[in-house]
């Protein structure tokens, strides 16, 4: 599979403090959706801004589909979208309006303009709400409409920091339907989150990064096997509640477990086996220790 | 409960600069400037321009000259700055309707000989002439007075008196017919009610002046111009702060990161936002100066080429200044602070609230240091003095440069938001 983007040994340090990123490499393939995921701090943001070229770096490369893009090289990042963490739209403005503004800076007009915003109103299910103020729009119409506004240039690659905060199931499901179209449409995506469960459903590959590095990067499975190995995660549910987590290697470990449980003299609701989860992976990877 | 209350206050406002700034500084500072402008004449007063015009050339109207160059109160002078040819009556005018002094005085030919005449008669020889600019309504009134005082240093009943008495012990003696003729003069000026006596610039005074207003002679509502300027750009200024705001809430909201993520470039955004507020200045000195010819009847037809020249290059520096105070500001609330603080102080200094001609001229001369002074020096050659549109080249040129050094002020501060 071909390169869609690449970031090769990037260092950045701030005001010379510790550096925000520490020789990151990473490779974004043509049709795949990567996971970034990190604690806060960890240097995702300033990866993404690296990316979207508004960090001057160190030392290091970015690459978008074999072309070299420096930083401040917009026309390098034509095939490029973003959809920042934040709702970044004007809420006085329509729906329609805000895309029509967002889609001029890209550079569209006329006809295409028209027809771009028809099509990012229906992928975001907004075609009836489109003439509303957007700030009388719900947290989840926003967070769709903040992704419309990054797609109108019908990116190649699109960057997506943390899309749904605060939305509820709902929305958050048809935010989901939304990827899965791009993907479907052989987009590009860096999808930041820090939802596990939501890497796990939607991307093909997950990278960690902690202290401004990479130190993890594979399938959800790759990721499990380099850290936590074979194991197996036993869940074992009490009837007063309480609930027992262990990692084990083989299946005759787990009836010694609940006789141990009933041996204290609790009776055994539940008992769930299964390949560690994504969380585990990264509390594994970075530590439980608090980081802000 | 309620010292919980009033402590939470105290703190919040501590840790909030803006608020602080807005509460103690902002008042001092503006407090300051007016003690500055108003305080200082208390100690001093401010001295009148004069440009002084002797047609004459006798032995008197040059004591004449001397008495008034010895004058404190004015400053007199006979040639324009720079230049050894003296005033003569017309580019004395041209000089008061250039707004280079608010009044010109003309010693008339024949002063010499009919230097001084005591009480009213229709034979009063030639007219002093007093050239003014009514924009500075003090300045006429103090030079006619101070000529007056010149002249005579005494009441004229009392001149009279003194004059007969005179006459009579040197000069052989009065009839007492004469006698009686002369105190009935000095009764009837006794007698004169005191608003009378009050008119000696015009009429029967002592001195035979002649006022004349050489600017603006058709207004009927002389500074509305000024005003409809004054307020305009002062608000223009605050608007211009205001919405110059509206960068940082692009960057606050995230809208500037999705913005410089596009194809636009932060010098195209800079000048996009610049360009709308030039737009909403010109918009806003519009409506104020088309109320100000509705309501109060400024003359706008006939003026409309200065007010374009005039209100596109006041907006441009007006929005520049605006975009700048925003790109040296972090905060919204950081900004409505200074922004207070910086329009305020100018259009009190640049003369947007009190006519710069009232004020010290020491400050006079510092506030043209600040653009709005020369946008409202040239709304007023427009609007009051009637000069024509090449005597708006260096407010202009002013403004523009301003502008363009406000621009590059604002295009450098904005770079810590482009690439970090």
């Amino acid at each position: 599979m071909a390169s869609a983007l690449e970031v090769t040994n990037v260092v950045k340090s701030f005001n010379g403090a510790r550096r925000a990123l520490d020789g990151v490499s990473l490779e974004l393939r043509e049709g795949e959706v990567l996971g970034l995921l990190g604690p806060n701090g960890a240097g995702k943001s300033t990866l993404v801004r690296t990316i979207m070229g508004r960090v001057a770096v160190a030392s290091g490369e970015v690459r978008i589909f074999g072309r070299p893009a420096p930083s401040g090289d917009s026309a390098a990042r034509e095939h490029v979208g973003f959809v920042p963490q934040e709702i970044a739209l004007y809420p006085l403005l329509t729906a329609r309006e805000n895309l029509m503004v967002f889609g001029r800076y890209q550079r569209l007009g006329g006809d295409a303009l028209d027809a771009a915003i028809r099509e990012a109103l229906e992928w975001s299910a907004l075609s009836e709400r489109a003439d509303e103020q957007t700030k009388t729009l719900s947290g989840g119409m926003k967070r769709r409409l903040n992704m419309a506004a990054g797609v109108l240039h019908k990116p190649r690659v699109l960057l997506l920091d943390e899309p749904t905060v605060g939305v509820d199931p709902q929305s958050r499901e048809r935010i989901y339907a939304m990827i899965e179209t791009l993907r479907g449409g052989g987009v590009s995506l860096i999808y930041t989150t820090h939802y596990m469960e939501e890497a796990e459903r939607l991307c093909d590959r997950i990278a960690v990064i902690d202290h401004g590095r990479i130190i993890a990067l594979g399938t959800k499975d790759e990721l499990v096997r380099s850290t936590i190995g074979v194991r197996r995660e036993i869940i074992i549910e009490t009837t007063d509640g309480q609930r027992l987590t262990q990692l084990i290697d083989k299946a005759d470990e787990m009836l010694p477990l609940m006789k141990g449980v009933e041996a204290r003299g609790l009776a055994v609701r539940d008992v769930t086996l299964r390949v560690p989860t994504l969380e585990k992976v990264f509390l594994h990877l970075t530590g439980r220790e608090l980081r802000e | 409960m309620i010292f919980s209350i009033i402590r939470t206050g105290w703190m919040n406002l501590r840790r909030d600069r803006a608020a602080t700034v807005l509460s103690f500084v902002v008042p001092i500072v503006f407090f300051s400037i007016f003690a500055s402008i108003f305080g200082a004449q208390r100690s001093s007063t401010p001295k009148v321009t004069v440009a002084l015009v002797d047609e004459d050339q006798s032995e008197h109207s040059k004591q004449l000259v001397a008495a008034l160059l010895q004058e404190t109160a004015l400053r007199v002078i006979e040639s324009p700055k720079n230049e050894t040819q003296k005033f003569d009556a017309r580019s004395a005018e041209a000089y008061v309707r250039a707004g280079k002094a608010p009044a010109a005085l003309v010693i008339p030919k024949g002063f010499g000989a009919t230097s001084i005449h005591f009480g009213p008669t229709t034979d009063r020889g030639p007219a002093f002439r007093l050239l003014a600019d009514p924009s500075d309504p003090i300045a006429k009134q103090v030079v006619a007075g101070l000529l007056q005082k010149t002249l005579m240093t005494a009441m004229p009943d009392m001149m009279i008196s003194s004059g007969i008495d005179a006459l009579d012990k040197w000069g052989g003696g009065l009839t007492p017919q004469q006698r009686s003729i002369f105190g009935q003069r000095v009764t009837e000026l006794q007698r004169r009610p005191a608003s009378q006596r009050q008119q000696t610039t015009n009429g029967d005074s002592l001195v035979n002046l002649q006022v004349k207003d050489v600017v603006g002679n058709n207004d009927k509502t002389p500074l509305i111009g000024f005003y409809a300027a004054g307020i305009g750009v002062m608000f223009m200024l605050f608007s211009a702060t205001g919405a110059g705001g509206a960068l940082l809430e692009e960057v606050e909201s995230g809208t500037l990161d999705r913005i410089l993520s596009t194809r636009v470039s932060m010098r195209t955004l800079l000048l996009g936002k610049l360009l709308y507020l030039w737009s909403l200045g010109l918009a806003q000195l519009l409506v104020m100066f088309l109320w100000a010819a509705l309501v109060f009847r400024l003359t706008l037809r006939g003026h409309l080429a200065g007010f374009a020249i005039m209100a596109a290059a006041t907006a441009l520096a007006c929005s520049a200044f605006g975009l700048m105070l925003a790109a040296a500001s972090r905060t919204r609330a950081q900004l409505s602070a200074i922004s207070t603080l910086a329009v305020l102080s100018i259009s009190a200094l640049g003369g947007s609230m009190v006519p710069r001609f009232l004020m010290p001229e020491s400050i006079q001369k510092a506030g043209l240091v600040l653009f709005n002074a020369w946008a409202l020096e040239g709304f007023m050659n427009v609007f009051w003095r009637n000069l024509p549109l090449n005597s708006l080249l260096l407010p202009v040129v002013v403004l523009v440069a301003w502008a363009l050094a406000f621009f590059l002020a604002a295009r450098q501060l904005t770079k810590r938001w482009e690439v970090a």
